[in-house]
């Protein structure tokens, strides 16, 4: 749509018109600010921890699990030097032998939402899966927090039918 | 041709005074759109609607996503 508009543009005489192809879905995944009626509905980049702790893959399990718990926390995301999303560390793999690193125990690939998805869809999601927190991430894949359960006011069982559309893929 | 462009991009030449444009449906506008952004859905873009915008400054094309 955005093409065809730009195209138009240009038949129409503008000289200089760009494609944002990636559009507006995009700009609301790197968590930019947005106008408009819906701009004040919290989604689930409003409500997520951006204290979560992380960690290279390399690092060692013994010094995570200690500093992850003098955190106060029971997650640590595993991330490169560009803070993109490797993996995830939480309960089992934190009780892993001290001794190994981060991406031998990590769970690869978790899953992740973008900072646009609906509070009720995520909440549906760990509800789904037992889980009591997802990771936020951007289009790239970068870290931005963590929604926690808890932070979701959405009452267990009386949530819509999960939506998939702001599922991460990055 | 139209050049399709990144965020960084979108930033850099709003910054320098570039207009932009959300061409989906006005509903989808005022429901959420990007600040600064003007509504000019793709259906009624001509050159009376086109009208609005200045030709000497930059024109930013975006819609809901890759479409």
């Amino acid at each position: 749509m955005s093409a065809r508009a730009a195209w138009r543009l240009e038949l129409l005489g503008f000289d200089r018109v760009y494609r944002y192809q990636p559009g507006k879905m995009d700009w609301m995944a790197h968590d930019l600010p947005i106008d408009g009626t819906e701009a004040n509905v919290p989604r689930s980049g409003d409500l997520a921890r951006h204290d979560l702790p992380t960690c290279g893959p390399d690092d060692r399990m013994g010094d995570i699990a200690s500093r992850v718990k003098a955190e106060g926390w029971d997650a640590c995301a595993v991330v490169n030097a560009e803070h993109v999303v490797l993996g995830l560390l939480r309960g089992a793999e934190l009780s892993a032998d001290l001794e190994m690193i981060a991406a031998r125990v990590m769970e690869p690939g978790p899953k992740t939402y973008r900072p646009y998805a609906s509070l009720q869809t995520a909440a549906g999601y760990m509800d789904q899966h037992g889980l009591n927190g997802v990771l936020i991430t951007d289009s790239d894949g970068r870290l931005i927090g963590m929604l926690r359960r808890v932070d979701v006011q959405w009452p267990q069982g009386d949530l819509p039918p999960v939506e998939t559309s702001a599922a991460g893929s990055a | 041709m139209p050049t399709t462009i990144q965020i960084a991009d979108v930033q850099r030449l709003i910054a320098a005074g570039a207009q932009l444009v959300e061409v989906l449906p006005s509903n989808l506008y005022h429901d959420k759109h990007i600040p600064g952004a003007i509504s000019l859905p793709l259906e009624q873009l001509d050159a009376k609607s086109a009208g609005h915008l200045r030709r000497d400054r930059p024109v930013i094309t975006y819609c809901h996503d890759q479409q």
